[in-house]
């Protein structure tokens, strides 16, 4: 009786955090948001030269220099991510095809920095869900695209109504394998998923790295790189060149809503979800928890595998070192953003696509280092992990949902 | 001189349940009050609010005749309010010296812990309350009985002076119960005060100076265990006359159900912890299988509901081998289970009402077509069975960890009772439910049988084996020692019998049970 409590008490501080993040409510998510969009804005302030100078001059210029330091930021963020609104209004007055592609650009460019996050989004969400900590999406993605890579220029003379959905899944295979393998040990020897696909993320790292530079490697090219994927392997691009936008944008959306609706309106995804909340529960109900948990970490590989394929045929054609993307990190984040919910990942990635874009384009107008959105959304996450800072600083009434469950454990006595 | 402690006009709403309505409360310096009330009725809820865990939407709380506003266990704590609960709030692997400083550390200059120091405390305290507690022991070598000590020394180490316990005794065999009434009644008569909770109401009548009654979230009435009877009790808490005693007319038995042939099964470390079980189980009969915690019956049950492997021996139900089988299986041969650990094992606290009413039959018609879910049918279902079992909810989709202890029991009983089954494994049914709920569940119980169910009923609780069960089996260290006819053995000789004394009971009488129950 004593030893069942060590092998069943497994609550760590993951599933604690995780417990927290998923529990937390809508207003104190929208509430963190601007409260990390605020704490950007002060840090852009304090890491100015030009603010120290003006303060130096006087206190009302130094506010003055700060104001306008951060709406600047803040602007060219805007303008980066959405583009500008006077020039998107004036091209479709003008009626001219070209001005309005052109005057859209920053937003199309915004979603195909999106679509990677709505792929690893759902992907870790649907992790999550089953009660799985998946941080190997960044490996996920990598083996997706080099695998999707491969059968992009390997296949010859196929028409691209094969080729792509080919390349597709021989992305998400190798996605999945990824993601199998940690489901099986953690099924199998207990490895907690955490520890396992931290190192497959190092596996892939290493693996991509090798492949790149000898056996995938183009003979023509100085620097390591795979061959360009075929033209019947790329995903369709809706406009012409230098507008990137690609289909794969809405496969990612599609990914989205099948998973919400295995997650919601199937059976598989009632186990997955009664699994992810109470192994025990689910085991006791008749639930194969083994085949559940593999299964559903092999989907979410998968799922993870497609966005590093989507990148590849949709967007690079073929893969050098470069790749690695901090993708598969931001989407725990954007998950849990979402609170793991499929559909809730599509605006939390168009939120971090959104960031992720238009960053660049502050970091050119304004100045900016692009590192400030990077704080600025460990920002946000902090905030809703520690909703406590929220509701001090924003003085809502507690309702916490953690306290109500430790009380109403009244009677579970533990042996 | 004011009370030690006074509520006044507490009222407490979640979304759809008002959960305290002006409840007004005293608590007199050196009494026991016990609080009783329905599953639901907003016990655990005040008792919360007390400790700092819930804030009250009115009301005012008075300590010593000065009000005070309580928002944290810190502040419950500063104002010396120590609470029990049901699950301990222990460390395992820490020694009871270090789980009793945690949070409230002594230390020697330079910062250091002093554990010596808090030990010799802990060894006084114990000493005063005859608590025999070992500050060296690790906790989770401890039995049960003595984890909750370990969490009333908790409380009397940050010098506590009033006590809530919400239902200690749930957990407790028989033997400890008294031990920790022995203990409440020294606590007392240091001038601690201590408020109360159960369910059981010869327990209530054994300890307790006062009594108040609380029914859907209001003071129903006061009195005390002189003027009281179980029965008045009983109807004050549920505002009707309650049967304490279920009737139940001889079953007539039909063909086995249940086969348990030379069971043996081993724990993690290879311990044999079910040694050489055998016994058979017919439709329409209750076994009851009696027994100390920890004697095997915890493992029994696994084994039986397809959770653990046994490591020999044979489970045939229906005539189905089932010793290897999953408990998918298990489950759809037409067996039904009721887990003693409801929140670890019967539930998904998380999920709504709803989905835990499909829990094991999600994947048949008409709750899903194999594939897709039919919400509609779902819900359907849902509202029925909460109409049916009376579960106190304000809807469907209410989680289930916002329902009281008793509904949350109600749920897994309505799952497993509303599909058609041949055999019922039910452990500890009625642990924590109030003597309504237990006076149904019994019915159900033996309406199960009657209709030709067979039932395992495991319980720790001798009253319950009583009333239930055609026959008894009793388990000691892993074997099953005896099986007799309920009508043969008296409790007391059960008892015995449970505390692995050599039967008393003359020998020829079980000879002649056993005898006649080959015939048969
Ligand atoms: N956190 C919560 N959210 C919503 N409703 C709640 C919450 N906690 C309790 N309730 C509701 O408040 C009412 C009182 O619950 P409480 O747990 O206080 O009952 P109780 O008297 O302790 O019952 P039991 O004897 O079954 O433990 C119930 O109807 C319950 O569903
Ligand atoms: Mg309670």
């Amino acid at each position: 009786m004593k030893n069942k409590k060590n092998s069943d008490d497994k609550r760590n501080f993951i599933s604690i955090f995780y417990e927290e993040l998923s529990n937390s409510s809508l207003t104190i998510i929208i509430l963190s948001i601007i409260s990390g969009f605020i704490m950007g804005g002060i840090l852009v302030i304090l890491t100015s030269p030009e603010v120290y100078k003006a303060f130096g001059t006087s206190f009302l210029s130094g506010i003055s220099t700060s104001w306008k330091i951060v709406a600047n930021t803040y602007s060219s963020l805007f303008l980066g991510a959405l583009g500008d609104p006077a020039k998107i209004g004036a091209a479709i007055q003008s009626g001219d095809s070209a001005l309005i592609q052109k005057a859209f650009t920053p937003f199309l460019e915004s979603l195909v920095v999106t679509t990677p996050y709505l792929f690893t989004g759902v992907a870790v969400a649907l992790g999550f869900r089953a009660g799985l900590f998946n941080i190997g999406a960044e490996g996920q993605v990598l083996v997706g695209a080099i695998a999707a890579g491969w059968a992009g220029w390997t296949f010859t003379g196929l028409s691209p109504w094969i080729h792509v959905p080919l390349a597709m899944l021989v992305g998400a295979l190798a996605g999945g394998l990824w993601g199998f393998v940690p489901g099986f040990l953690k099924v199998r020897t207990g490895a907690h998923e955490v520890i396992t696909t931290i190192m497959m993320n190092y596996v892939a790292y290493y693996l991509i790295y090798y492949l790149i530079s000898s056996p995938l490697r183009d003979p023509n090219e100085v620097t390591p790189k795979t061959p360009w994927i075929l033209d019947s392997a790329h995903l369709y691009r809706f406009f012409p060149e230098p507008i990137r936008f690609h289909l794969g944008f809405f496969i990612a959306i599609a990914v989205a809503i099948l998973v919400w609706f295995i997650l919601f309106k199937t059976t598989w995804g009632f186990e997955i979800r009664s699994v992810g909340l109470n192994p025990n529960a689910s085991k006791y109900a008749g639930m194969n928890i083994t085949l559940v948990t593999v299964a559903a970490m092999a989907l979410s590989g998968a799922i993870a595998g497609m966005a590093g394929a989507s990148e590849i045929l949709g967007v690079t054609w073929r893969q050098s070192q470069a790749l690695a993307s901090g993708y598969g990190f931001d989407s725990i984040a954007l998950a849990l953003l979402a609170q793991n919910h499929p559909l809730g990942v599509i605006l939390t990635a168009l939120l971090f696509g959104l960031l992720r874009s238009g960053s660049r384009v502050m970091q050119l107008r304004a100045g900016t280092p692009i590192y400030i959105i990077n704080i600025l959304q460990s920002f946000i996450i902090l905030f809703i992990a520690a909703p406590a800072i929220i509701r001090t600083i924003y003085r809502l009434k507690k309702q916490s949902v953690k306290e109500v469950s430790t009380s109403t454990i009244s009677f579970s006595a533990k042996k | 001189m004011p009370p030690i402690l006074e509520l006044k006009g507490i009222t407490k709403r979640f979304p759809g349940v008002l959960a305290n309505d002006h409840i007004d409360i005293k608590l007199e310096k050196g009494e026991i009050l016990a609080l009783l009330g329905e599953n639901g009725a907003g016990k655990t809820t005040l008792m919360n609010i007390l400790y700092g865990l819930y804030k009250p939407d009115e009301g005012e709380i008075f300590i010593n005749g000065a009000k005070v506003e309580i928002s944290s266990p810190i502040d419950a704590i500063r104002s010396g309010i120590g609470m029990v609960h049901q699950h301990f709030m222990l460390i395992p692997v820490f020694t009871v010296t270090e789980n009793v400083m945690l949070g409230e550390e002594y230390t020697r200059p330079g910062g250091f812990l002093d554990r010596n120091k808090a030990a010799d405390r802990i060894r006084e305290l114990s000493e005063t309350y005859k608590l025999n507690v070992n500050p060296d022991d690790l906790v989770e070598n401890l039995p049960v009985g003595l984890q909750q000590r370990v969490e009333i020394i908790k409380l009397l180490f940050r010098n506590a002076d009033i006590l809530i316990m919400d239902e200690p005794t749930a957990v407790l065999t028989p033997q400890e119960v008294d031990e920790l009434f022995n203990i409440l009644k020294k606590l007392v008569e240091k001038g601690k005060s201590i408020i109360f909770i159960t369910h059981k109401l010869r327990e209530v009548m054994e300890c307790a100076d006062r009594i108040e009654v609380i029914r859907s979230g209001k003071v129903v009435g006061a009195t005390t265990p002189a003027e009281a009877s179980p029965e008045k009790l009983a109807t004050m808490m549920v505002g009707r006359e309650v049967d304490l005693i279920t009737d139940k007319k001889p079953g007539d038995l039909r063909e086995t159900v249940l086969t348990v042939d030379k069971l043996c099964v081993r724990d993690f470390h290879s311990h044999v912890v079910v040694d050489d079980v055998t016994f058979e189980l017919h439709g329409g009969e209750i076994l009851g299988i009696a027994g100390v915690q920890g004697n095997g019956q915890t493992e029994l049950v696994r084994a039986l509901t397809g959770l653990k492997t046994p490591f020999s021996g044979k489970i045939i139900i229906s005539e189905k081998d089932v010793s290897r089988s999953s408990p998918r299986r298990i489950t759809e041969l037409g067996s039904a289970h009721i887990p003693e650990d409801r929140q670890k094992d019967g539930l998904i606290l998380a999920s709504s009402i709803a989905e835990n009413l499909v829990l094991n039959t999600y994947f048949h018609r008409p709750f899903s077509n194999g594939i897709i879910l039919e919400r509609l049918a779902i819900d359907e279902n849902a509202n029925e069975l909460v109409r049916k079992f009376d579960i106190r909810t304000p809807g469907i989709k209410t989680l289930v960890h916002s329902l009281s202890g008793g509904n949350q029991q109600k749920v897994i009983i309505a799952r497993e009772f509303s599909r058609p089954i041949k055999l019922l494994i039910a452990s500890q049914p009625t642990r924590g439910l109030d003597v309504g709920s237990i006076e149904y569940i019994h019915s159900r119980i033996i309406e199960k049988r009657d209709e030709g169910c067979a039932v395992l009923l495991v319980s720790t609780e001798l009253d319950e084996i009583m009333q239930l069960s055609d026959r008894i089996a009793v388990m000691f260290r892993g074997k099953i020692i005896t099986i007799v006819k309920a009508n043969a053995v008296t409790k007391e000789e059960l008892g015995l019998i449970m505390a692995g004394v050599t039967p008393t009971i003359n020998k020829k009488k079980i000879e002649n049970t056993q005898a006649r129950e080959i015939i048969t």
